[in-house]
């Protein structure tokens, strides 16, 4: 099926789930876009240049070469092991229902691609499904990719995307922080290379460990980044916050990133850092 | 110190559970002053005491987890350095991060166990509202954490141990903690942890919250006192996000399985530190002597190990947590 290495620019399938004239409003400036203009400008809003969320299928699509994309790990599951459930909501019937909403992979995607013909290790936050929060679930198969990554001495991908550490999953998923730095901190001293993809938004747990670990931090404009969110923050000091703060180009302002790169740019960037580390170690 | 310990017990907050023992204490007192040489109210203390004594039982042995939230976090409990002035000789606190300044919200400092060199990392709470200015209520910012690193790699190239403390709500949230990268300070205090080739045990003692607790919580032992607690986010975060009303703090701590006990059956925490009935804050000094007994056979074990034994021991403490079931993968 293979539905992450669809051709650039979408093929017919993939506009079918938009009914013609829809129109989306641009977060920032307000602009209507029709639908399928924005699709062709990979979600970027045609009046203003804001980065919309992309749809996780695309974004793999927009990343990996045509075909090149194994999954790994795809039968892995949550079981719900604190019995979680919100009043009479049960933790067990959100996941199905985000299943059915956003695929089965949980909300990490990962698996083996090449990236202009470079043998990666690669993985995406999917935060369609539950906010992109980081469970066990997610958790082993970012150190698994991780442990691949080493075992082959190729690059390792992440594209975070999560609002942090899945509440549902308690103590658990707050350690799935220290067993992923674990694995980053493995591939650093053995000198194979980890690039950390930020999308909007990355904060809590996951922006507290692995994401802000590269060896070289990539983001998209505009994207929410953080420790704390927003609003935890606006209640603690009880005052308003600042015009882009927390925002790609705040981080590239405080020295916490390398590069805000422009969606359309984005692989050409990954392709062009891979081939700087690649010479040196991990092809020897 | 165990002086100002006791005197402190005279002021105590009290908890909402802890009333009806706080009032036949406080009854017992008073039948006491009133004692003389003539009148003798001895029989009737000892049976109030008695009394108490098995009231205390009672309220404890059925303390919800929200309860024991409360007592993680009881204004009277023992911090950070009530353990090192009880535990630890020659304790000498070393400051900043080098970059950017100091952050008294958590500290770290070399000292003595037992014979043994060692290095102390620890939150530390304020006992008044003065001192939680000063300590930010053991919230540290990015510099608190990168202070810790410092240390820690300084500790390691000397093969000292390290004794960490946990004790704290959270990293904290506001704007130049952010500027200066929290996230990354925390992350990269996970980092740099795992790597280590000296023994570590991380002993919570009270609150341990989320990131901020983790970041000195990559161990080799993870010991818990009894009433600690150990979450993901606290209690109230979690009620505002998930039940989206912070008024069901007890449900989420129910639901969030933080306890030492909960963390114990999830093979998280090694060993769960007993606590005096009635809590640590109850008797500061029989707790420290417990702690001090469990660091102490710990750290005998850990100290056997290599430096590479150690990591690589480590990482696969960690590599073990988490839940989940892997069906074989579906055709495609």
């Amino acid at each position: 099926m293979a539905w992450w290495s669809r051709k650039k620019g979408l093929p017919a399938e993939g506009k079918k789930s938009v009914p013609s004239g829809l129109w989306t409003k641009c977060e920032q400036c307000g602009e209507s876009l029709f639908e399928t203009d924005l699709e062709e400008n990979l979600r970027v809003c045609t009046a203003c240049g804001y980065h919309l969320r992309l749809p996780t299928p695309t974004r793999v699509a927009l990343i990996v070469d045509e075909d090149s994309f194994v999954e790994h790990d795809a039968g892995m599951k949550s079981t719900d092991p604190l019995s979680f459930h919100i009043d009479t909501k049960k933790y067990k019937d959100s996941l199905k229902r985000a299943e059915s909403k956003s695929g089965p992979a949980d909300a990490y995607l990962s698996g083996s691609a090449t990236i202009d013909g470079h043998a990666c290790e690669v993985g995406f936050f999917v935060f369609e499904f539950m906010g992109g929060s980081m469970g066990s679930v997610v958790g082993e198969k970012i150190t698994r990719q991780l442990e691949r990554a080493l075992e082959r001495r190729v690059p390792a991908l992440i594209f975070s995307a999560s609002g942090g550490a899945r509440m549902q999953e308690g103590v658990l998923s707050l350690m799935q922080m220290a067993k992923t730095s674990a694995a980053r901190a493995r591939l650093q001293e053995a000198g194979v290379p980890y690039i950390s993809v930020l999308l909007d938004p990355t904060t809590g747990g996951v922006a507290a460990s692995f994401a802000m670990l590269g060896d070289v931090i990539i983001t998209e404009p505009n994207a929410l980044i953080g420790f704390a969110g927003p609003r935890v923050i606006e209640q603690t000091i009880r005052q308003q916050l600042p015009e882009g703060f927390q925002r790609s180009e705040f981080l590239m302002e405080h020295g916490m990133i390398d590069m805000v790169v422009q969606r359309q740019d984005l692989k050409a960037t990954l392709s062009r850092t891979i081939r700087w580390f690649a010479g040196r170690r991990a092809e020897a | 110190m165990i002086e100002e310990a006791r005197g402190e017990t005279k002021l105590m907050h009290v908890l909402e559970f802890e009333r009806p023992i706080a009032d036949l204490e406080r009854k017992i007192e008073e039948l006491r002053s009133m004692s003389t040489a003539s009148v003798d109210f001895s029989s009737e203390i000892k049976k109030l005491q008695q009394k108490a004594v098995k009231l205390q039982e009672e309220v404890f042995s059925g303390l919800s987890p929200h309860q024991q939230v409360q007592l993680s976090r009881h204004p009277s409990r023992p911090f950070t350095l009530d353990y090192v002035s009880l535990i630890f000789d020659d304790y000498m606190e070393l400051h900043g991060d080098r970059a950017f300044r100091d952050d008294p919200a958590i500290l770290g400092g070399m000292a003595t166990f037992e014979g043994e060199e060692v290095l102390i990392i620890g939150h530390q709470k304020g006992r008044n509202t003065k001192d939680n200015v000063k300590r930010n209520f053991g919230m540290s910012r990015p510099e608190g954490y990168r202070k810790c690193i410092r240390l820690m790699e300084m500790a390691a190239r000397f093969e000292r141990p390290i004794l960490c403390f946990v004790d704290t709500p959270g990293a904290y949230p506001g704007i130049g903690a952010e500027e200066r990268g929290q996230a990354e300070a925390i992350a990269k205090s996970l980092e740099v942890m795992t790597r280590l080739k000296t023994p570590i045990i991380s002993t919570v003692i009270g609150e341990g919250g989320s990131g901020g607790a983790l970041a000195i919580g990559v161990a080799d032992r993870i010991l818990m006192l009894e009433y600690a607690t150990y979450s993901v986010i606290t209690p109230e975060g979690c009620a505002s996000i998930l039940w989206r009303d912070q008024g069901k703090a007890a449900d989420a701590a129910s639901q969030l399985k933080l306890r030492a006990r909960d963390l114990h059956n999830l093979k998280i925490c090694d060993e769960i530190i007993r606590e005096p009935t009635g809590g640590a804050h109850r008797d500061p000094k029989a707790t420290a002597d417990s702690v001090r007994a469990a660091l102490k056979s710990h750290l005998g074990d850990i100290l056997k190990l290599t430096g590479t034994e150690l990591i690589d021991q480590r990482y696969e403490k960690y590599r073990r947590i988490g839940a989940f079931r892997e069906a074989a993968a579906t055709s495609k």
